[in-house]
């Protein structure tokens, strides 16, 4: 069964982020890895890039098919994840630790609220499998 | 229609594979990663679930007159245990399927595309003559691939069939030592769809579960592989895919299979068209793309060069042996050579590609 990590929020098409203070950290889920199978390119936004809530802001290339990237929340990226560059399977190995994508600094903290609980994302992927 | 199963769905499932439609077929498409059953293929040796294949058998006294007839490359010039990659084209050259021709010693084994087994019958039917029978026996035949530079040593302990003395394309009748005494009937064939050495085996329908486990239960077991690594491994080897490099629009000069249309030959269907286009030429050319920047030109990916749409893509994916992005792709055949440059258009980010020699990746013998 894919992990659903606990203290995380998701969006329905299987990103998760981790918010702090002002910002968050973005990835994909355990789940979303195991669908895509072997990641071989990730495509991400540069630094100070504007990223909008639930609209596309990169693309993962894997050995089977090319899926885009929903933003879970608004903001402006601060970091981007270099070590996918050279080792996309990362993705793969540790999609909640290494494997994160970008970290975003929120532009509304309240967009957090509509995003799924990892109670109701384990519901959902579980409709799912 | 409901896609059909083989028999070895349920043990597919219990190894925790991921199930795709296919050709009308569940299949696996990997067990666990398209990228580490590919490596096992080109390292060591992996086992394929192929009984999605169809086989339809030729027999009676004109069977090789019908062979002749229907296949454009040569098929008397094949001994019997022997096999040719050949091509089905229709009176327009186009190409109805590409397929595997067995001469054996009741006649011959056609193995053909999974989605394209009806499709292949009913033309064969259409063109069968009187004094051969042509029959579908793909519901009989289970079919499973062993790949890999590890193959031969795999499979030798199990086989009274003296495998290093079986060249490449040949074929053998034998039997498999199954797993608590049980032994299997099996056509073992040198052949395969992964650019490496291995060997593809025809049992019966109903034994295939047997052979499976009894190739399973080796000491060195093989990595169960699935489509993902198929596809990979031949697209490597540059090995056509029916539905992607070649189809009923397409003619085999501009797949690069001239060499197996052989116009010399009697009368056969579509010889006189594509005589014609050899004698044109063909006005694009299948080559070998490495994409230049990352990501991966997919099938249907429009080609262009100076901002022109000129062709596109076949098929395409990361090559994990290279750990380059590969495509195969139409483009005109004046702008065909070595070395040339287009762009590939991938979701509307223009990536830079540039023509490689075929295959992408050759085995050392």
């Amino acid at each position: 069964m894919p992990e659903v990590r606990q203290q995380l929020k998701y969006t329905k098409e299987h990103e998760w982020v981790r918010p702090t203070d002002d910002t968050a950290v973005v990835g994909i889920s355990d789940y979303a890895q195991e669908q895509l199978g072997d990641v071989v390119f990730v495509e991400l936004p540069a630094g100070g890039t504007e990223v909008t809530q639930f609209e596309t802001f990169g693309t993962i290339e894997s050995v089977k098919a090319a899926s885009d990237l929903y933003s879970p929340v608004s903001g402006t990226v601060v970091e981007v994840n270099a070590a996918l560059k050279d080792r996309p399977e990362l993705l793969n190995q540790s999609p909640y630790d290494e494997g994160w994508l970008v970290k975003v600094k929120l532009k509304d903290r309240r967009e957090l609220d509509v995003l799924l609980s990892p109670t109701e994302y384990d519901t959902l992927i579980g409709s799912l499998e | 229609m409901e896609p059909e199963k083989t028999p070895l769905y349920k043990m597919h499932l219990g190894a925790g594979a991921r199930i795709v439609e296919f050709g009308g077929w569940l299949m696996p498409v990997q067990y666990t990663s398209i990228l580490a059953e590919h490596r096992a293929v080109r390292e060591a040796v992996g086992l394929f679930d192929l009984c999605h294949m169809g086989e339809i058998e030729v027999t009676g006294p004109q069977a090789t007159d019908f062979v002749q007839r229907v296949a454009t490359n040569d098929a008397s010039r094949l001994a019997v245990d022997q096999a040719q990659y050949s091509l089905l084209c229709d009176e327009n050259g186009g190409v109805v399927d590409d397929v595997l021709v067995y001469r054996r010693p009741e006649g011959y084994l056609f193995v053909v595309n999974a989605a394209n087994t009806t499709k292949d019958f009913a033309w064969l039917l259409r063109h069968r003559l009187p004094a051969c029978s042509v029959e579908d026996i793909s519901r009989q035949t289970g079919m499973l691939g062993l790949q890999g530079p590890l193959a031969e040593a795999t499979l030798q302990p199990l086989t009274d069939v003296a495998l290093a003395t079986m060249p490449y394309y040949h074929c053998r009748q034998g039997n498999i030592a199954g797993v608590g005494g049980n032994t299997s009937r099996a056509l073992i064939s040198r052949t395969g769809y992964t650019g490496e050495d291995g060997f593809e085996l025809f049992c019966g329908w109903n034994d295939v579960v047997a052979l499976w486990r009894t190739l399973v239960a080796v000491a060195a077991p093989p990595a169960l592989c699935g489509l993902g690594a198929r596809d990979t491994l031949r697209l490597e080897a540059a090995m056509p895919l029916y539905g992607h490099e070649l189809d009923e629009h397409t003619n085999p000069f501009e797949a690069r299979l001239g060499w197996v249309v052989k116009l010399e030959k009697p009368e056969f269907v579509g010889r006189e068209a594509l005589a014609a286009i050899r004698h044109a030429g063909p006005r694009r050319l299948l080559v070998g793309l490495e994409i230049v920047d990352r990501g991966i030109a997919r099938n249907g990916f429009p080609v262009l060069s100076n901002g022109q749409v000129v062709g596109a893509v076949t098929s395409g994916t990361f090559s994990p042996t290279l750990q380059k992005s590969i495509a195969l792709a139409y483009v005109p055949t004046e702008m065909a050579q070595i070395g040339a440059e287009f762009s590939v258009d991938v979701r509307g980010r223009p990536l830079s590609a540039r023509v490689v020699p075929l295959p992408f990746y050759k085995r050392k013998k």
